[in-house]
């Protein structure tokens, strides 16, 4: 076998870690998405200038405020307390709240762009056949802004997985819990189990590289259809 | 302060003559502090620069295995500086111990941890944070207390893991895991302690924490590395060591 139990425990989780993160981005972030590039209020530059910030600070940085806000003493950890869920770092769903605020202009990025290039005529189009508004945006909106959604999918996903930073500082390194591929990975070089490295960092890039060119495939032949 | 100017006397009789020279090193990142304080000091006794990266010291093998420019290690570790020795590209005969870190529980709760370390049998918490045990001596050496102290595997399901002891002391002093091992030098400056509680594990319960300085071969002809080498073992700068918590 070339990786290890323990190797494949942080594919596996990884892999849930992305695809939740990208489902809640894609419910949360398209309407985000949706309002920056059809507002017209003085509002928008501030609003998505504070998207793009998590960009800016470097991700264990970043970690290090979210553990603060996220912990005992923090705003968030407060609610949760309130809540009665308990302290999120260490845990999955913290990863999860992290890596959402830390993926979040990959996903409403090329979204907003997306929505920016509809325009206003199909808009229209529709309200003269007297759609409604959600009516509109399910059934011109969206099937026009396929390859928005594919792209802003595929770069949250793939943001999440090379995600490294972050959930360090969030996670603790629990195996099974919080111990995704990139964390094992690098533990394997830092530990100087360069070998092990190697087989993990390539099978990762491989499979990473042939869902890409499957999505992106896939992408290009939708594309064809508008 | 007597003893630094004697210390300034000795180095600089030797040292005056020879070129001053730029040395680039290598330094392990809990070493920031005492390091900061160090540099002025032998700058000033020596006219030597010194060029300083911090960092942990896996990043650093792999950087000097592939040309980092490095000329000096400063690590946190023994086994580091030996496998640079073994693989030629450190000065056979150059490593010594300049600092022995001491291991330390600690919470930011004040009465969580009592002075036997009970506290650890009463497993009366959430999250204890240790260093990896895989990348960190203070690791290993948390881990070897649990072990003699019976609790690893009642605490295994509790711990969570420091890439390094700096995120691990991060983790515990907000709060986040309700205690750590830490290191001493960590919690502790001149005399006084962070607040919070305490444990100083006994030196019965773990191996000693060594931490080792090599001269790194590209640093085999500069002076300046071997002015430093000297300079890590008066006993001026071990008692600025000692100020920050290690052994010497």
């Amino acid at each position: 076998m070339l990786l290890t139990e323990s190797d494949l425990q942080a594919i596996w989780l990884t892999l849930r870690l992305a695809t939740v993160v990208t489902a809640i981005l894609l419910v949360v972030g398209t309407p985000v998405a949706w309002w920056l590039a059809r507002s017209r209020s003085w509002f928008k530059g501030p609003i998505g200038a504070v998207v793009a910030l998590p960009l800016v600070l470097p991700p264990s940085v970043l970690g290090f405020y979210l553990l603060l806000a996220m912990g005992p003493n923090g705003p968030v950890g407060w609610l949760t307390q309130t809540l009665e869920v308990g302290n999120l770092p260490f845990t999955f769903w913290g990863l999860v709240l992290a890596s959402v605020f830390y993926s979040f202009p990959f996903m409403v990025q090329p979204l907003q762009s997306a929505f920016e290039t509809v325009g206003d005529r199909p808009l229209e189009a529709a309200a003269t056949l007297g759609a409604s508004r959600l009516d509109t945006f399910f059934s011109v909106v969206v099937p026009l802004s396929l390859r928005g959604f594919m792209t802003a999918s595929i770069l949250t996903f793939a943001h999440t997985v090379g995600e490294f930073g972050v959930v360090l500082m969030i996670g603790g390194n629990i195996p099974g819990a919080t111990r995704v591929a990139s964390v094992q990975i690098y533990d394997h070089v830092e530990a100087l189990e360069y070998a092990s490295a190697h087989r993990m960092a390539a099978i990762m890039l491989i499979f990473s590289f042939l869902v890409l060119l499957a999505l992106y495939a896939w992408r290009s032949e939708e594309g064809k259809k508008y | 302060m007597k003893r630094v100017l004697l210390l300034l006397l000795f180095l600089m009789v030797p040292v005056c003559p020879a070129l001053a020279a730029d040395l680039h090193l290598a330094v392990a990142a809990n070493f920031t502090g005492p390091m900061e304080q160090l540099k002025p000091v032998f700058e000033k006794a020596t006219g030597h620069k010194l060029i300083i990266a911090y960092g942990t010291v896996g990043k650093f093998y792999a950087q000097i295995k592939n040309g980092a420019p490095f000329e000096l290690l400063i690590s946190s570790d023994e086994a580091t500086p030996k496998k640079l020795e073994n693989d030629g590209l450190a000065v056979a005969e150059s490593r010594f111990t300049y600092a022995i870190g001491k291991l330390m529980l600690w919470s930011t709760k004040p009465g969580l941890v009592d002075g036997k370390g009970e506290v650890l049998k009463r497993g009366e918490f959430k999250y204890l944070a240790i260093a990896n045990p895989k990348l960190a001596v203070y690791g290993a050496a948390a881990v070897d207390v649990m072990k003699k102290l019976g609790v690893y595997e009642q605490l295994q399901a509790k711990l969570v893991f420091g890439e390094n002891i700096t995120q691990t002391y991060q983790f515990t002093a907000t709060g986040n895991a309700e205690l750590g091992f830490v290191a001493l030098s960590q919690i502790y400056k001149n005399g006084v302690y962070a607040d919070g509680s305490y444990w100083q594990v006994p030196f019965n319960l773990y191996p000693r924490i060594k931490q080792d300085v090599v001269l790194l071969t590209r640093g085999r002809d500069n002076p300046a590395g071997k002015a430093l080498l000297t300079f890590l073992q008066s006993p001026g700068t071990k008692q600025i060591i000692r100020s920050y918590g290690y052994d010497i």
